[in-house]
């Protein structure tokens, strides 16, 4: 190949980097075969308790669900997994429909109209939503829970540097744990672009009362929402949400250390051109078969460029595979199934916890989804230790972040979990001194 | 290569909803101002399902069905290797909030990887937590601004581009509210001149893609930024086009203070059809302490957390970032070790300048000089017989090849920008450039006409935008316009 170029050696293709900016390699050690990479990792990844070996009670915005083997045979199809974003529909129609389908399977979950095909996570699709709340109203403060995951809060305040918009924090109910509605009352105002509200929220508690948030909201209402709970609590769509997002990775995706997860967006179709991300739109090739492609990009940053809707252009494509999957593998019947399995799971833990000497659970009274507040009259510590030493993993713990909850950690339980793990749970919390 | 893509007619799994509704008694234990009635998903036997599927991703084209010379996008083999380790338990069940004690493994491999990161740029810190590179972009934008605010400079609020800058980041900078000054190029390089001109006390950062994203490089990277920060501005580089780089200079070494790595390029994580990526973001010593919490510690004996950095600029995704495809990376990387990626660049470099070789007789390629990790021909000369690149692009599915990149960047007319990677054969090179020249020489109409061979033929985009069908909801509201329904 170099010499029906007239070149003589590699390194005359690499005669326009100056000497000044040349490197001399890359101070690593030779390469390894795949045997010897494998064994590696596989031996340092053997470091780490999986939720697997280990009863582990950990939620807070992900959850180990049990995934039929069907789902991740689908998404371990290559032609899925080693594509790139379909620029080219005619050869992408394969992943385009299964992403249209997708949409469709959000919209119904979250009773909107229009949905795209990710964001990279709950948090970042709860930061661009308040970027859009802000395009459709053009103000700038953005009202949010206190009873929210400090990771997302966080997050929100990165997303919303540019436009320079306030964050205000209102108080939650300290007997329910849901949002406050007369502080939401005396929260919002003139320059209120939304109102974000979960359901259920941080400490696993319903908001009962989303249908009265409605009424107190400016124009746009944002619903953040598990999309395993929709299953079988009403649409927020049906209660007046202007735009539902959420994480995903209940739906059928590994938890993954934390990543890759997928950000669930959706919103009525009277918003959906100031919608961010990719979308998917049906219609037909010039032959009149059915089709699908990537449309409304005037809102992407390849064209829109700096008034784009936003800059994301990776997303998280596979894993809304894999929810979609998850869905179409489950069906409405196996999802309430599972949603409900959730909800009876976590009601009879706290009622196993409630009756121990030192612990309180739930401490918030009403329903909850999956996880609950569980309060300690040890520092919790030491009993996350003693959980630990007896090969548990105990909630997350809140003191830190939420000190007025005293010595408080937040437990989740799914249909992952065997008798023998709530019974070496409830062991363990019985013998913390 | 003869080559025909599946053809179903394949159904929509929403075509099969039930209408069917649940008691109210199944759902006792849910509020009942929150009950949810009816829930209208397809319920399909699971093989039926699994068939789906099946059918819809034989019309779909990866790197495991053929050629990808998608310029930007770096498509190469993704080891399967790598896929089998994403997937072990203690990598995929593995909680974000477990103690420390417990995720020592993971921990250990996302400390090494930022140390590997930090080598192969040329830089002194590396977060791992932007989710993709556009998402670095944000993050990088963010430490910027952080350590100008920091030295009580707030009156920075422009970025300088190059006319050939990827689209992401015009719109990162939009994003963050600043205004973008675009430096335009000479001979396919940044303009020494324009730069001088178009920085000032108001710049906060130049964005540059070296080589660019015309594949060529920008020699004068020294002097640019000499210039950028005689300003007191930052450099930042965008890291799309590490594949043509590794081992033979580094943005650090080049002067610039702030990158990112795109892992679904240059370290091969698989795209998944648009995502997963990762975009770790590198930095020099003096913005170390901006990076988002937590830092990843290693005291000799643990690795762990520390959320206690004062000027951090906060998060910008929730957790760690995408550690199953970091692991990933991290796999590739130490398979190809040093020697390994070196050969890499040189390979994709090789490549990339023999298929440019082998087609600039027959489709122009502007500017002179060496190429690196990819070219950009133009399509103009078919402009007399009324074809336009995009009909090349798609006659070339019809011989099983995916098509370029196409009319980007901007400042190529009709271009295409092709990225061959160093996966690729000197056969699969020359098949691709005989079938390219083949097809400049073919019956324009068949051009046109393209598609033949794929799972539909020509997609009506313009209708899809003008009429947007997003989901079956929408679909059934539209049907009921249509039939004159209420």
């Amino acid at each position: 190949m170099l010499q029906a170029m007239g070149l003589t050696s590699i390194d005359d293709l690499f005669a326009d980097i100056p000497a000044s900016v040349r490197t001399p390699g890359i101070d690593l050690p030779r390469g390894l075969d795949e045997q010897d990479v494998v064994r590696h990792v596989t031996a340092t990844l053997r470091k780490n308790r999986s939720m697997e070996t280990m009863p582990t009670f950990l939620g807070a915005g992900l959850y180990d669900h049990f995934v039929p083997a069907s789902v991740r045979a689908i998404a371990s199809r290559a032609e899925f997994y080693t594509a790139y974003t379909p620029y080219q529909a005619e050869l992408s129609q394969g992943i385009l429909q299964t992403l249209w389908e997708y949409q469709s399977f959000v919209c119904e979950l979250t009773g909107m109209d229009a949905a795209n095909t990710s964001m990279y996570d709950g948090s970042t699709a709860l930061g661009e939503a308040a970027l859009m709340a802000h395009r459709i109203t053009g103000k700038r403060e953005i009202v949010i829970s206190r009873a929210l995951h400090w990771e997302k809060r966080d997050v929100l305040r990165s997303y919303t540097v540019g436009p320079g918009l306030k964050v205000v924090e209102v108080a939650y109910d300290s007997e329910t744990g849901t949002m406050d509605l007369e502080a939401l009352r005396n929260a919002v105002g003139p320059d209120t672009a939304a109102v974000y509200v979960e359901n259920p929220n941080f400490f696993g508690r319903f908001q009962e009362d989303l249908a009265d948030i409605r009424s107190i909201a400016p124009s746009v209402l944002i619903v953040g929402a598990n999309p395993l709970a929709l299953a079988v609590t009403k649409a927020p769509g049906d209660l007046g949400a202007d735009i539902v997002i959420g994480e995903g990775q209940p739906l059928g995706n590994a938890v993954n250390f934390g990543g890759p997860l997928v950000g669930i967006f959706a919103c009525t179709e009277e918003h959906m051109r100031k919608m961010p991300g990719r979308v998917i739109g049906l219609t037909r090739d010039v032959e009149g078969r059915r089709a699908f492609c990537m449309t409304l990009q005037t809102r992407e940053q390849h064209i829109r460029r700096e008034r784009a809707m936003s800059n994301i252009c990776t997303n998280e494509t596979l894993m809304a595979v894999v929810s979609a999957a998850y869905v179409a593998v489950l069906g409405p019947r196996g999802l309430r199934k599972v949603a409900l399995e959730n909800i009876r799971r976590a009601k009879q833990l706290a009622e196993r916890i409630d009756p121990l000497e030192s612990f309180e659970a739930p401490v918030f009274p009403g329903g909850h989804f999956n996880e609950f507040v569980v309060r300690s009259e040890i520092p919790y510590a030491r009993v996350h230790r003693a959980l630990l030493a007896a090969g548990v993993h105990g909630g997350l713990p809140l003191a830190a972040r939420f000190p007025e909850l005293g010595e408080a950690a937040l437990f989740a339980t799914t249909e992952v979990h065997t008798e023998a793990d709530y019974a070496r749970l409830i062991g363990a919390l019985e013998g913390v001194r | 290569m003869t080559f025909r893509q599946a053809r179903y007619d394949e159904p929509l799994l929403c075509e099969r909803t039930g209408q069917k509704k649940d008691s109210e008694a199944d759902l006792f234990d849910v509020p009942v101002s929150l009950r949810r009635e009816s829930l209208a998903l397809p319920q399909v036997p699971e093989h039926e399902v699994v068939r789906h599927y099946t059918r819809l991703s034989q019309m779909n084209f990866g790197i495991d069905t053929g050629f990808y010379p998608l310029g930007s996008c770096t498509m190469k083999f993704n080891p399967k290797f790598a896929e089998e380790l994403a997937r072990l338990p203690e990598m995929a069940r593995v909680h974000p909030d477990q103690d420390p004690s417990t995720v020592q493994g993971i921990l250990q491999i996302l400390f090494e990887l930022q140390g590997i990161l930090a080598k192969i740029s040329g830089m002194d810190a590396v977060t791992l937590q932007p989710a993709a590179g556009a998402q670095g972009e944000f993050t990088g934008l963010l430490l910027a601004r952080a350590y100008h605010l920091d030295r009580g400079d707030a009156g920075r609020n422009e970025v300088l581009l190059p006319d050939t800058a990827h689209g992401t980041n015009f719109a990162s900078v939009g994003m963050l509210g600043y205004h973008v000054r675009e430096i335009p190029s000479t001979d396919g390089r940044v303009d020494l001149k324009a730069l001088e001109a178009g920085v000032s006390e108001k710049t906060l950062a130049l964005m540059l893609t070296n080589p660019n994203t015309l594949g060529i490089f920008e020699e004068e990277a020294v002097e640019i930024a000499r210039i950028v920060h005689d300003a007191g501005a930052l450099l930042y580089y965008d890291g799309a086009n590490f594949n043509a780089i590794l081992g033979k200079t580094s943005p650090g070494k080049m002067g610039f203070d702030i990158t990112h790595f795109n892992t679904h390029k240059t370290f091969t994580t698989p795209h998944g059809g648009g995502g997963p990526g990762a975009g770790p973001v590198g930095v020099k010593a003096f913005l170390e302490g901006f990076l988002p919490v937590p830092i990843l510690t290693f005291d000799g004996r643990a690795y762990g957390l520390d959320w206690d950095r004062p000027k951090s600029i906060g998060k910008v995704r929730a957790w760690l970032g995408n550690s199953a495809l970091l692991l990933r990376a991290y796999a590739y990387i130490i398979s190809q070790g040093s020697d390994g990626l070196e050969h890499v660049s040189e390979r994709a470099v090789l490549n990339a300048n023999y298929l440019r070789h082998r087609l600039e007789k027959h489709l122009p390629v502007p500017f002179s000089g060496l190429r690196k990790h990819e070219f950009v021909a133009s399509g103009k000369p078919l402009k007399a017989k009324g074809v336009r690149t995009m009909d090349l692009a798609k006659r070339l599915m019809d011989y099983g090849f995916h098509p370029p990149t196409v009319y980007f960047p901007h400042l190529v007319d009709e271009a295409l920008m092709i990225e061959p990677t160093e996966t690729e054969s000197k056969e699969t090179l020359d098949a691709f450039a005989d079938t390219l020249i083949h097809i400049t020489e073919e019956d324009p109409e068949l051009l046109k006409s393209a598609p033949h061979n794929a799972a539909v033929a020509r997609v009506d985009e313009v209708q899809a935008a003008r009429e947007p069908i997003l989901s079956w909801r929408m679909l059934q509201k539209t049907k009921g316009i249509h039939r004159g329904e209420p």
